[in-house]
């Protein structure tokens, strides 16, 4: 299924005030994968995102989606099937209830009423909202509201999902549901975080970024072993890979998330 | 202005009331935006000096606040703190109208006093209508409302986000504003540099939120146009409130009823 | 300052609201065509940012009091003249709404005072004439200043006018003018210092923000239009005004209309325009008591006591004779009966 394929090619971004935020990136994710993108603050992750459904355009290099590229025609469809999550939901969440929020895009697509009551009510299922329809936004919990805000892209039934920084601000157990929820999609997922653990859960595969470039790019377990690599890019193992500070057992032992 | 968290609760708290089920929430907003200003233009309409005429309108507010069953305390106590602006205002004419307009027993009454106390009761019931509407109707429903009664859609979305932002940027704002308080060590207020700067960093933190915003839009498919959402019924229902109302509030204008009751208690010819 | 609806006639108020939404209208229109989609949710959230920053107060160096931003003028350095507008009028109305700042009726009139003229006229016509080329802070705090003073001075005029023509208030014209101009000025002069360092702050830290606003334009055409309906409206009322006092105290008429127009003689026009407003009023029959007519049938019996006496009315026709006052508290008694019932029984239900 070529269209479900998201593709950078030497891609190069400058922002208008001189910063080079992304030099030479490159990758292939095929259909279903879920990848991370890691890497320090300033590494070009969130820039690299924006990409992805064309709200940022290349200073140099392409972006492919499927088979398309993006052009005005292509844009509409593109952003259907890329659903975007941002890392703040109050900025995602900008209509008066929970409802109109997750209405937004079917309503965008042209949808008819009753279809885009359809869409709204398996989105909020998924995502375990259903009760909070008629809640305003900022009469939600942290956790509630990213739940909503995943919800108003899956109600465009998107092929790839794209998150950033899913799991920040929440509390362990808001997070630890969000992470059962993420798991159980079949979607294409490629998610950006500083919660190592959950990328070690959730993703099998990592990309790690360092100053606009790709430092590494395989197994996520492969590259969590690679302490020269983490410390280069100014990153560390998963907590849960670096030994237990109770008895004192190696990482090694300890092994697996969760 | 209290202070901001007070302001922030408030808001909270009065967009909550909103939310009550009761029969009167359930009619639909534009009847009810379509009741409240006609009582409006109605009390407005009276002449410097009608008082007691005045008084048979306090039934719209008696009546809302009982069907819809708001805190009637909570409303007092807001149109209450209005009033001494009310009252600053109206206290100028008792200086400038001297002439006296009636007496009670050994008391004379100035038209200026009259006139002063017609304001404060206008005030009232105006101010109470505002607020009453707010309570039934909530924010987002009125701004509906207006649009569909012809306000245009590009005031109306605006007025909506305006609404849903203001929650998270005025505990921006609370934030930033403690943070100085717990630096500045007793001193009041802010100089004017500090504060061209704290509101400036607010400012900035403003529109690159305003950025994402258009940015998420962008992400669902946002082209430009609003697309509204199922229309809402303007029945049977609605018409009785609204007709019923009005005639009550032309009928209230045009007779003075408190006089009619009043003759007819006393047996006082008109 | 805000209109307060207990001061507003609805002849006055109806005028107001109507200005206020043909110009929303108007606005709404040229907003949409720009085609910048982004405008519609920074519009908002930057009401919203006004509504917070109005909340935060600053110390008034020298006076011991505090103050805090209008921010009219700031919005529409920001946003352009019409989304400025906009937003204005969206914060007044959440205003007005929750906290009850001045009322519905009066929104009108607000919209109008504390909008068109910081949007219309301040700036385009006095705060873009200032800066040039990169101004520094001693140019934005001047332009600020004198865009500020002139926008609220118009606008207090504007209440003035407005409350002088309802005929609600026994405050005279003139007292009034006195006593809203002065404090206005000052306002007007912190008001624009304030800006000016907000702006200043934006200029260094994002100064594409202020793109188009800094820098020295020719100022564009469409906005003479708005000041010229604005001139009409003003001059309406005026002679509404005028009209008031036309039939006595022509000592504080000449003065009036010396220090307003700068012109001394206006009595011929004003009959035509008083007598076709007071016809207007026959024709609103909904109205019929209302008294646009009255102060100058007062005015005309009581001839050279500024401030003007009244003469007697008939006390019934007042509710202030005794079977007017029993009435009233009766129908208190009842409406209060009315109320606490209707309570009990939707608590019960």
């Amino acid at each position: 299924m070529s269209h479900h394929l998201v593709e950078a090619e030497n891609l190069r971004h400058i922002y208008p005030d001189g910063t080079v935020a992304l030099r030479d990136v490159s990758f292939r994710i095929t259909h279903g994968e879920s990848v991370a993108v890691i890497g320090a603050n300033g590494a070009g992750k969130s820039t690299l995102l924006l990409h992805l459904n064309g709200y940022l355009a290349p200073t140099a290099g392409e972006v492919r989606i499927g088979d398309s590229s993006f052009t005005r025609k292509s844009l509409p469809e593109i952003r259907r099937r890329v659903g975007m999550v941002f890392q703040d939901p109050d900025d995602q969440l900008f209509m008066p209830t929970v409802y109109e929020d997750v209405a937004f895009g079917p309503m965008n697509l042209g949808l008819s009423a009753s279809e885009v009551e359809a869409r709204v009510q398996e989105a909020l299922e998924q995502v375990g909202a259903e009760h909070l329809r008629e809640r305003p936004p900022y009469r939600l919990s942290g956790g509630e509201k990213k739940r909503v805000a995943i919800a108003t892209v899956l109600s465009m039934a998107p092929d790839i999902l794209v998150m950033d920084e899913p799991t920040s601000g929440l509390d362990p157990f808001a997070r630890r549901r969000l992470m059962e929820l993420l798991k159980d999609f079949r979607h294409t997922k490629i998610f950006t975080s500083h919660d190592l653990d959950m990328v070690l859960e959730l993703c099998e595969r990592t990309i790690v970024l360092h100053d606009g470039e790709v430092r590494a790019d395989g197994p996520t377990r492969e590259i969590f072993r690679d302490d020269g690599l983490l410390a280069a890019c100014r990153l560390e193992k998963p907590l849960s890979m670096q030994g237990c500070p109770v008895c004192g057992s190696s990482s090694e032992q300890t092994g697996n998330g969760g | 202005m209290a202070s901001i968290e007070g302001t922030i609760l408030d808001f909270r708290r009065l967009d909550q009331l909103a939310t009550g089920g009761t029969s009167l929430h359930k009619i639909d907003a534009r009847a009810k935006v379509l009741v409240a200003l006609i009582f409006i233009l109605s009390v407005v309409s009276f002449d410097r000096y009608a008082l007691t005429a005045l008084f048979p309108f306090f039934l719209y507010p008696a009546v809302v606040l009982a069907l819809g069953n708001l805190p009637a305390d909570y409303f007092v106590k807001k149109v209450a703190l209005f009033l001494p602006f009310a009252l600053a205002v109206g206290m100028l004419n008792p200086l400038f109208d001297r002439e006296v307009m009636a007496r009670i027993g050994p008391f004379d009454i100035s038209g200026g006093w009259v006139s002063c106390a017609s304001i404060v009761v206008r005030a009232t019931l105006t101010i109470s209508a505002a607020l009453l509407l707010v309570g039934v109707t909530g924010f987002p429903e009125i701004c509906r409302a207006l649009e569909r009664l012809g306000v245009p859609q590009t005031f109306a979305v605006q007025l909506l986000f305006l609404y849903r932002y203001i929650f998270v940027l005025t505990e921006e704002g609370a934030r930033s504003s403690r943070a100085r308080e717990l630096r500045s060590f007793g001193g009041k207020g802010l100089g004017i540099k500090s504060y061209g700067s704290l509101v400036g960093h607010l400012l900035l933190r403003t529109w690159m939120r305003a950025d994402r915003i258009h940015m998420a839009m962008l992400a669902r498919g946002f082209t430009g146009e609003f697309h509204a959402l199922q229309p809402s019924r303007f029945g049977g229902r609605e018409l009785l409130y609204l007709l019923g109302w009005s005639a009550l509030f032309i009928v209230l204008r045009l007779r003075n009823v408190p006089d009619l009751l009043g003759s007819l208690v006393t047996g006082a010819p008109r | 300052m805000h209109m307060a609806d207990a001061l507003l006639s609805p002849a006055v108020g109806g005028t107001m609201w109507a200005a206020s939404s043909g110009t929303i209208a108007y606005c709404s229109a040229k907003v949409r065509k720009e085609l910048d989609d982004r405008k519609v949710p920074l519009m908002g959230v930057l009401g919203a940012f006004l509504f917070a920053a109005q909340m935060i107060n600053f110390s008034i160096p020298g006076t011991g009091s505090s103050g805090h931003l209008g921010g009219g003028l700031l919005l529409t350095i920001l946003l352009g003249p019409h989304a400025a507008f906009l937003t204005i009028a969206s914060v007044l109305i959440v205003q007005a709404l929750f906290f009850a700042d001045g009322g519905l009726l009066a929104l009108g009139c607000n919209i109008f005072n504390l909008g068109f003229f910081p949007a219309f006229v301040a700036y385009p016509y006095i705060y873009k004439m200032i800066p040039g080329e990169r101004p520094g802070q001693a140019r934005i705090t001047v332009a600020a200043v004198a865009a500020a003073v002139a926008g609220l001075a118009l606008g207090a005029f504007a209440v003035v006018l407005e409350t002088a023509s309802s005929g609600i208030t026994s405050l005279p014209f003139s007292t009034f003018v006195v006593l809203m101009l002065p404090i206005h000025l000052a306002i007007g002069i912190v008001e624009g210092i304030v800006t000016a360092a907000v702006v200043s702050f934006v200029y260094k830290a994002r100064p594409e923000i202020l793109q188009g606003a800094i820098e020295a334009r020719p100022v564009a055409g469409p906005p003479l239009r708005n000041v010229l309906l604005a001139f009409l409206a003003a001059a309406i009322l005026t002679g509404g005004v005028v009209s008031w006092f036309a039939s006595g105290n022509p000592d504080g008429l000449e003065w009036a209309i010396a220090k307003t127009t700068g012109k001394e003689e206006l009595k011929g026009p004003q009959h035509g325009i008083h007598g076709m407003l007071a016809a207007l009023q026959e024709k609103i029959g909904f109205l019929p008591d209302y008294s646009f007519k009255k102060p100058a049938e007062a005015k005309s019996e009581s001839p050279g006591t500024e401030g003007g006496a009244k003469p007697k009315r008939e006390g019934s026709k007042l509710g202030t004779s005794l079977s007017g006052i029993v009435g009233g508290l009766i129908t208190l008694l009842i409406v209060f009966l009315v109320g606490f019932l209707l309570k009990r029984r939707s608590q019960a239900a």
